[in-house]
């Protein structure tokens, strides 16, 4: 057996069933060896960087690792967006790279790059396997390290000549030893009494939950402790959808783009739990004036996170799952929140009965999102992009019961159309939804090709101002002066391009008819294409 | 405040890249990082010492333990460490000055490794702060060059990290 038959073999040990990857020279020998295995399924992507997005949204939904396979050079550097993506979110992805022969490493061949090197800072883990011998071994310890403690990209990167090496004998190793990581996951018993005390001490407690509890998969015990203890729950980016938004303990996404009625709720409470989130700067604009203002408890996998942005009064290190049921057990204690849930049912009330301005001959991506979110499925799996429509979908879009993917770390526009795509292949008989604006769409629509190739029901919603929304809004505001290099000239007629790939296409220019058209859209057979007419002078706080 | 971190991390290529990368990326100063292999030849020993308040040593601590090929994080307490550094210090000498440098020599426990006659070659391991003491005292015969090892450390008594 020679290295790259061991490499699918062992990628058939850790249960793979799907890969997203472009071939290339380099890669050639381990493509040649999957196309043995019918039972890993392959998507081949237009663009290197959209097999990261595809395995990231696949890894999201399937709650299994993503893996993507490319070549060497371009490949590899094409991939790294990727890799980053996937790191700022804590995503579990396996990255497999070729690589030139590893005699000729550091001579500056055709399509050779260090990758390892570029990508230490924005991955979990790397490898440069150097002999055939080790990639049982290494694909062993590389799922382990992207699944076990805060997840994230690992890559592998293998030089051709270890792909065609032949190697002794084939075992996979059933367990692996690695002694510098050892994650934690129970949390610190002392810790969590104090916890508990503080929780029954508090008048004012709110729970800030991230995408930490979806990484856990502490859904269910969130919504207890929220329950049972009558604590509000604000959410990140990253962690919305964690609750339905009728919810009447949900007051929303907080932060800079976030809810008023999830800010404010921030701003008044005397006890922050914060579950599964880093309080990074778009969520916590100023960490330090809440660790000054209320008492705080800090729950995360990783203990780096623990004072990095904010120095918590009570941190607790461990699986977010196992800290949350350790809580639940001990006893959740009743707290007295009635008036301080009185007085923010007030606020949430305000923001859900927003009133969004009206056009003639265009929609409001506000309305659009509360029409859309009625009528999709309870467990629907909404992918959204970055810019103005990532942020009205995340303050509007109403949640039940499904996902909302998006970059919310590294802010990576064209994310959402091949995150969708991952994300259907690992769950195909969810309804699939991609929320885009018409910059975000163009850097990904060649991925059209693989909804085609697998006949795919993806909706998309392409919200079209002709411009780069939400850039604009910076450069309208001081220190700037005024746009510039934001309007999308020159782009091409959606519908042409969705007819091109055998899409069919509706345009929404009329909230009178509104609903029909969202129905229309959703019940289309296979994927449709969306187009929102949007004001280009649409901001994010109208 | 300068403080001394004892990493030990697994004795491969790269890992060093990756510790000094970490140092960078995340805007930690290092004063100076020192590396050899321990008595496991599987295991090197990196001595870092940074200057910096105690929330970002923690921090660079945390992040270091966040490294997988490193083993062990420690800070190892100011008075409770032997820290020695090596210097091997060149300076201009000639018959009317080698005679003042040997004294200076002597009292500061260094020694000859290699004379010319218009030079003379010392090496001192010593703490830092006698290593500078020793270089400023050799400043006035015109210094040639300097190279120094950073800090290696180990904590006091039997313990070990």
């Amino acid at each position: 057996m020679n290295g790259a038959h061991a490499l699918i073999e062992s990628l058939l040990q850790e249960g793979v069933t799907h890969m997203f990857g472009y071939a290339g020279a380099t890669i050639c020998p381990a493509v040649d060896a999957l196309k043995e295995h019918p039972e890993i399924a392959y998507t081949l992507v237009r663009t290197e960087q959209n097999a990261g997005h595809m395995a990231s949204g696949y890894a999201r939904i399937s709650g299994k690792v993503g893996v993507c396979m490319v070549t060497s050079g371009p490949g590899a550097t094409n991939l790294i967006t990727g890799i980053a993506t996937a790191y700022m979110d804590s995503i579990p992805m396996v990255a497999i790279t070729g690589q030139v022969p590893s005699n000729l490493l550091g001579r500056d061949i055709f399509q050779e790059v260090d990758i390892t090197g570029a990508v230490a800072p924005f991955s979990k883990h790397s490898y440069l396997v150097k002999n055939a011998n080790d990639i049982p071994r290494v694909v062993k310890e590389a799922f382990h390290i992207a699944s076990t403690g805060r997840p994230g990209p690992v890559l592998i990167d293998i030089p051709i000549d270890v792909q065609e090496q032949q190697l002794k004998s084939f075992h996979y190793p059933e367990k692996v030893e690695i002694r510098g990581y050892k994650p934690s996951v129970k949390g610190n018993d002392l810790q969590i009494k104090k916890v508990v005390d503080a929780i029954a001490r508090s008048r004012q407690p709110l729970i800030c939950a991230g995408g930490g509890v979806w990484l856990a998969n502490a859904q269910a015990e969130l919504l207890e402790l929220a329950e049972s203890c009558a604590i509000p729950v604000v959410k990140t980016m990253m962690g919305i959808g964690l609750m339905p938004t009728d919810h009447p303990l949900n007051m929303g996404m907080i932060g800079a783009h976030g809810n008023h009625c999830a800010n404010q709720a921030l701003a008044r409470a005397d006890l922050l739990i914060m579950v599964g989130t880093r309080a990074a700067d778009r969520a916590m604009v100023d960490p330090r004036e809440i660790q000054r203002r209320m008492a705080t408890i800090h729950i995360d996998v990783d203990p780096a996170e623990i004072g990095k942005n904010m120095q918590a009064a009570v941190p607790l290190v461990g699986d977010v799952k196992v800290i949350l049921q350790q809580i639940l057990e001990r006893g959740a204690p009743v707290t007295d929140s009635a008036a301080w849930l009185e007085e923010l049912k007030d606020y949430r009330k305000a923001e859900l009965s927003r009133v969004f301005p009206r056009r003639e001959g265009y929609v409001f991506p506000g309305t659009v999102m509360r029409k859309l979110g009625r009528q999709l499925d309870e467990d629907a799996i909404v992918c959204v992009d970055v810019g103005q429509n990532q942020i009205f979908a995340c303050k509007y879009l109403p949640q039940k019961k499904g996902r909302l993917l998006t970059s919310g770390g590294l802010g990576t526009m064209g994310y959402s159309l091949p995150a969708a795509i991952g994300a259907k292949i690992a769950a195909p008989e969810k309804q699939t939804v991609v929320i885009c604006g018409d910059g975000s769409f163009q850097m990904a629509m060649n991925e059209l090709s693989a909804i085609r190739c697998a006949d795919m029901d993806v909706k998309i919603v392409l919200f079209r101002n002709h411009m780069l929304g939400l850039v604009r809004q910076i450069q309208c505001r001081p220190p700037y002066h005024g746009s510039f290099g934001v309007a999308l000239d020159g782009s091409p007629d959606f519908e042409t391009i969705a007819a091109a790939y055998g899409i069919p296409s509706l345009v929404a220019n009329n909230e009178d008819t509104l609903d029909e058209t969202v129905d229309q859209f959703l019940h289309t057979k296979g994927c449709c294409l969306l187009i929102c007419e949007v004001h280009p002078d649409v901001g994010t706080n109208d | 405040m300068k403080q001394t971190i004892s990493v030990l991390v697994e004795n491969r290529a790269g890992v060093l890249n990756r510790i000094t990368g970490l140092f960078s990326r995340r805007a930690f100063n290092i004063d100076s990082l020192a590396v050899g292999v321990t008595d496991d030849p599987t295991v090197s020993r990196i001595t870092i010492i940074v200057d910096s308040g105690n929330n970002v040593v923690e921090q660079v601590e945390k992040q270091l333990n966040k490294l997988i090929e490193v083993i062990k994080v420690r800070t190892l307490e100011e008075n409770n460490l032997i820290g020695r550094e090596l210097m091997i210090l060149k300076v201009n000498a000639n018959n009317k000055t080698r005679q003042d440098i040997m004294t200076i020599c002597e009292i500061m426990g260094a020694k000859v490794a290699d004379i010319s006659p218009t030079s003379l070659t010392m090496e001192l391991s010593d703490t830092p702060d006698r290593l500078d003491t020793f270089q400023s005292m050799m400043r006035p015969f015109s210094i040639l060059e300097v190279a120094r090892t950073g800090v290696i450390a180990v904590q006091k008594g039997g313990g070990k990290i």
